[in-house]
């Protein structure tokens, strides 16, 4: 049994890093044949696959189940947006701050707002646990998705144009493969990130509290603030997702916000698999190569989307890790 | 002064009172066991101890200090060490991230549970969760010492093991009693409850009915309250 324990753990890393591998050749090759539009598309899974990480760590790992993670997805796709209106337009920021088209200054405003608000949202939400959690997250969503709607001087309704992206330290991030490189460097860190959390003395008192927060408390071990700190963590990976997708598509609208948003993010862990570090890769993944290939003979895609949801719930109840390399085995 | 003091505690569940009267004192590196029948509110005064069922009256102090209003997790820092019944091991962690999650610094650490049972140092990268009843009953007193508490209770800490298990539990239930580690026990095994514990405290519906050193015990007391004979 041990042994088998351990060839499951060591498939797992290496279908983790093969994963990972088949996306970096993906889009060299691509970038090499010259196919910019795959490139991006590359690019799309892997900010969605980032999103879905952090988005893992609550979910997966804490059993938060946040129908509001799209309003950090947002925000940090608004922050990118705003501040690379002000930077095109030469004005000041808000507050009378300078505006910056650097992503590291504008990465770290977003880590600063998401896990304010996060702090805010979660002191409030991990009160409470279940269905009134998933809709109190997502009433908060909500109200930032309203905020957007109605906020006329970065777009409203119709959302904004980026000019031009972001820059990252004097590279040309409007070339494809710079920017595919930034988003997959980023992917790696938050992998990395997210790895170590779970196998630190936190990571485990985190899925200790999932699995049952009343014997973590008889150990001496208070639950909440250790949720906490996970929602925190998971909505700062989920801005700085936000804020790339924001500089891929050069455009950020109040569908970021939306709760459609926020219910896909919850696919990508899903369909790749709850609580396995590269479940959301390969869920995300998966998700644009339907939105793509189907998406580009019918515009109800999101019908075989919900086909494939359903196999996958039903008979791979694990998601598409637990198809490849079995049930979730210890790091 | 004494370790541990329950005095005249009253708890309800709901509207049905389970605890009427009980109270019970341990001192420092005492063994003192909680016996009963079934159903007499033995699980549900060590409840009311670790405050996860706040007795509605009565008082319980550690060390003089009142535990009343304190949440479960600080009740368990100020020194309460639980091994509840039914082992519940935190199933789909390793034996080495159960023991990790709840370590803190005092007299107890790895190399210490380790020499006391062997067998989870040789299980430490398995899964809880595959690990034999015995086994697991090992590592949750584990679990439960390295949080270095002044008081461990066992609730029902043999139950349902295999006769060699059994023993192997009991006998470092003795070595943890020769360390004076105080321990509230609570078993049904009059044999090997006896001869390690220093006071008994017997329950009987929801009351504290007889309290003395095990001698004391005599068939008369134990044949009414606990159905069996010493």
């Amino acid at each position: 049994m041990l042994n088998s324990t351990h060839q499951k753990g060591f498939k797992e890393k290496a279908l983790n890093l093969i994963i990972l591998g088949l996306i970096f050749v993906t889009a060299l090759v691509t970038y090499w044949l010259d196919q910019g539009y795959y490139v991006n598309l590359v690019s799309r899974v892997v900010i969605f696959a980032i999103a879905g990480v952090g988005l893992n760590l609550a979910l997966g790992y804490g059993g938060m189940v946040s129908l509001g993670h799209a309003a950090f997805f947002g925000i940090g796709g608004y922050i990118a947006g705003i501040s690379a209106m002000h930077f095109s337009e030469s004005t000041s920021f808000i507050a009378g701050l300078d505006s910056t088209n650097q992503m590291l200054t504008i990465w770290l405003f977003v880590i600063i707002i998401c896990a304010l608000l996060a702090l805010f949202i979660g002191l409030i939400s991990l009160r409470t646990s279940g269905v009134y959690f998933i809709m109190i997250t997502l009433a908060f969503a909500q109200m930032v998705y309203y905020f957007a709607i109605s906020w006329p001087d970065y777009g409203g309704e119709d959302g904004l144009l980026i000019s031009s992206r972001n820059q990252f330290l004097g590279n040309d991030t409007d070339n494809e493969l710079v920017f595919f490189l930034i988003c997959f460097t980023v992917l790696l860190l938050t992998v990395f990130l997210s790895s170590r959390i779970i196998r630190s003395r936190f990571g485990t008192a985190l899925q200790v509290a999932r699995m049952n927060d009343v014997r973590l408390a008889t150990v001496g071990i208070r639950p909440y603030p250790i949720k906490l700190t996970a929602f925190v963590i998971s909505a700062v990976i989920t801005g700085i997702a936000g804020a790339l997708f924001a500089d891929l598509n050069r455009f950020v609208s109040p569908d970021m916000l939306s709760w459609q948003m926020s219910g896909e993010i919850i696919i990508f862990i899903l369909l790749g698999g709850v609580g396995r570090l590269s479940g959301p890769i390969l869920g995300a993944t998966l998700f644009v190569l339907l939105e793509t290939f189907i998406g580009g003979y019918t515009e109800h895609w999101k019908l075989f989307l919900g086909l494939v949801l359903l196999i996958v719930v039903l008979y791979a109840n694990g998601g598409l890790m637990k198809m490849v390399v079995g049930e979730k085995q210890h790091d | 002064m004494s370790l541990l003091r329950v005095e005249h505690i009253a708890v309800f569940y709901g509207k049905s009172q389970a605890l009427f009267d009980v109270s019970l004192e341990i001192n420092p590196g005492e063994v003192v066991a909680l016996m009963g029948r079934n159903g007499v509110g033995k699980s549900t005064t060590i409840r009311a101890i670790c405050n996860l069922t706040p007795p509605l009256t009565g008082t319980i102090s550690l060390n003089g200090k009142n535990l009343a209003k304190l949440p479960t997790h600080v009740v368990a820092r100020k020194g309460i060490g639980l091994v509840p019944e039914g082992r519940r091991c935190f199933a789909n962690l390793t034996v080495e991230e159960n023991l990790l999650a709840t370590e803190r610094k005092g007299q107890w650490d790895m190399q210490k549970i380790h020499q006391l049972f062997p067998r989870l140092e040789e299980r430490s990268k398995q899964s809880a969760a595959t690990l034999s009843g015995g086994e697991q009953q090992m590592l949750a007193i584990g679990r439960a010492l390295l949080t270095n508490p002044k008081l461990l209770i066992l609730d029902e800490a043999t139950e349902g093991l295999a006769p060699v298990v059994r023993q192997e539990i009991w006998a470092a239930i003795h070595r943890l009693r020769e360390n004076g580690q105080s321990i509230l026990l609570v078993d049904k095994t009059l044999k090997e409850l006896l001869p390690v514990c220093d006071q008994c405290f017997i329950l009987e519906k929801g009351q504290s009915v007889w309290n003395g050193a095990p001698q004391a015990l005599t068939d008369d007391i134990s044949s009414r309250y606990l159905g069996v004979s010493t």
